[in-house]
């Protein structure tokens, strides 16, 4: 399939701190990181709101995207002339890797949950609307844009293809792992992606890894497990996440009650009134929610502007363990002495649960969605990694769930209403 | 607070019991495509709509007691059967909402889960791939559960209980 494309007179380089160099070859590649809404993604930070946590986590969705087409890239490149790897899928391959997170908004977890949207929604929406993106896919033919959206969205027929990108290890959760780990300093990431390449083969219907790289997928799987507790779901991160959460819906319950803001928030207004467009939901970035977050914190509502000002300067919750025994005996009475001492529970006190950022973990069967990872045995027969493998037998399956109830610990210590304040604290320390 | 989890419960307590994580899933998908309040994150799997958000969300309710998770085997392979725990009763009573939740919607969700888990991955999987044309969803069924071997008779019954849930609900 390389109607539409030219190869570039000149390979193309970017420099990249995880792999190196990543190498650009195709005009249709080229111009597609060309195109304003690839762009967009230097505007929207990889990690929400981890920099809060790990200073270093400032990398964006621009420099992921270009990393998962570099793996992308390298792993056409061992699959080239063996059985079951067809080449004219290859602009395919490339074009998916490179645009599979062209939907993702800033914050996105935070904006989907208040606002009921869907990045992944999104990001089929601007390959098959009035783009650009979608103006050099065409290039490769009328067909070709819906099918990228079709890899994304895993109902492809060609399901080796969605598995390169999708599926327990794939070119976008490879580079995600060593990416992240990379910008937030953390030693848990790393694993040796070269020899995982090495020892990876097509086959039809998905791609499997031979016996003799297990150990190197042992790594992989173990970086995965420790990334999400370490980092993902750590819980200042979780902490951040909370009150960003509660602007927007404090932003957006102000606004359906008709609140005069001091500026009005016109890039939001199509999020509050769940009538969104595609150039509505391209015009939002992370400079522009942190724009309005300035502007907020001077707003006259006390809430919205209390929780803008935590945000920005980051004076976060504090959290606390519980457990089902608080939430029978306890929830109710607590949310009571908040609204005595004239703090509003619905945001000051919240819930936090894994389900709310699930882990992807690796799980081997029972009922289960997922295709496994399956290992090559020299017998040519397939054999599911954790039967072969004790380390990953250890963690997969073994679901680790985590609660904790975000609350404001700095107003609990403020003078006035002490008694009310000590009962608080009591309850809150079990 | 725990509202999400508060709908996954009063769905159980509606039919009582499900049987086969499979089924629960698909049942908790088709109840949000048909409008009610599920906000649970959904992929497409092999075996057709999946959020790992609800797995997750129904262990954490087994793990306060609201919910029991009972293994069986099963032909060789493991399968779970769920009902509401006498602590979910509980706390669904304390929520105020053992009555309300989802009366209106008890004869859908009943029917639902009277349907094969085979079947309800069908339905499932067409309200995921709408709103295509109806042509094209079929011939991508055909494509993506070959192993299946959905017929075009099990095909149109999909689409009659959809078409009769919805009216149900409207």
């Amino acid at each position: 399939m390389s109607r539409g494309n030219t190869m570039l007179k000149e390979e193309k380089v970017f420099k990249d701190p995880v792999h190196r160099y990543i190498h650009v070859r195709d005009q249709l590649i080229w111009d597609l990181i060309g195109t304003k809404e690839f762009q967009r993604l230097r505007r929207v930070r990889q990690l929400g709101t981890t920099f809060l946590t790990f200073h270093g986590a400032e990398h964006t969705r621009f420099n992921h995207s270009l990393g998962v087409y570099e793996i992308m890239r390298r792993m056409i490149e061992i699959f080239k002339g063996r059985p079951h790897w067809n080449e004219d899928d290859r602009l395919l391959c490339l074009a998916t890797a490179l645009l599979h997170d062209i939907g993702h908004g800033p914050f996105s977890h935070s904006f989907e949950k208040v606002f009921d949207t869907d990045h992944e929604s999104w990001t089929r929406a601007i390959i098959m609307g009035q783009t650009e993106v979608n103006a050099v896919l065409r290039r490769m033919g009328d067909e070709f844009p819906r099918e990228v959206s079709e890899v994304i969205e895993k109902t492809h027929p060609n399901k080796l293809v969605v598995s390169m990108i999708s599926s327990q290890i794939d070119a976008d959760r490879m580079d995600y792992l060593q990416r992240d780990a990379f910008y937030t300093g953390v030693s848990y990431g790393h694993f040796d992606m070269e020899r995982i390449l090495r020892v990876m083969r097509p086959l039809d219907d998905q791609v499997v890894i031979k016996s003799t790289g297990m150990h190197a997928v042992e790594d992989y799987i173990m970086s995965r497990y420790q990334m999400y507790w370490q980092v993902y779901f750590h819980p200042v991160t979780r902490s951040a996440e909370v009150i960003l959460n509660k602007i927007l819906r404090r932003a957006k319950y102000l606004y359906l009650n008709g609140f005069v803001f001091k500026q009005f928030p016109t890039h939001l207004k199509p999020f509050f009134d769940g009538d969104i467009s595609i150039a509505d939901y391209l015009k939002l970035d992370e400079m522009i929610i942190f724009y309005y977050f300035q502007v907020w914190e001077e707003e006259q509502d006390d809430i919205l502007a209390d929780l803008c000002g935590r945000f920005l300067h980051r004076r976060l919750f504090q959290y606390v363990e519980f457990n089902q025994h608080f939430i029978m005996n306890e929830w109710a009475g607590l949310q009571e002495r908040f609204k005595a001492i004239g703090v509003d529970p619905d945001y000051y006190l919240v819930i936090d649960f894994s389900s709310d950022l699930p882990y992807d973990f690796y799980r081997p069967g029972e009922e289960e969605e997922r295709m496994p990872i399956h290992l090559l045995m020299n017998d040519r027969k397939l054999r599911e990694l954790s039967r072969q493998s004790d380390v990953v037998e250890a963690i997969s399956g073994k679901k680790r769930t985590d609660h904790k109830l975000y609350y404001p610990s700095d107003i609990l210590y403020m003078p006035g209403q002490e008694n009310e304040k000590r009962e608080i604290l009591e309850i809150l320390s079990g | 607070m725990l509202n999400q989890h508060v709908n996954v419960l009063s769905l159980l307590q509606r039919v009582g019991e499900i049987t086969g994580r499979k089924k629960f899933q698909k049942i908790v998908f088709i109840s949000k495509k048909l409008g009610m309040p599920f906000h649970e994150k959904y992929d497409f799997h092999r075996y057709g709509p999946y959020s790992e958000e609800l797995s997750l969300r129904l262990e954490e309710l087994q793990q306060f007691g609201f919910i029991s998770e009972i293994k069986e085997e099963k032909a060789g392979y493991y399968q779970y059967r769920y009902q509401v725990a006498t602590n979910g009763e509980h706390f669904l009573k304390t929520k105020g909402n053992d009555r309300e939740t989802f009366e209106q919607q008890q004869n859908v969700i009943e029917d639902m889960n009277a349907c094969s888990s085979k079947f309800l991955e069908l339905t499932a999987t067409i309200l995921f791939l709408e709103p295509a044309d109806k042509e094209d969803i079929i011939k991508k069924v055909h494509m993506l559960k070959k192993t299946q071997n959905y017929s075009e008779g099990d095909i149109e019954q999909a689409y009659a209980h959809i078409e009769r849930w919805r009216q149900h609900l409207n």
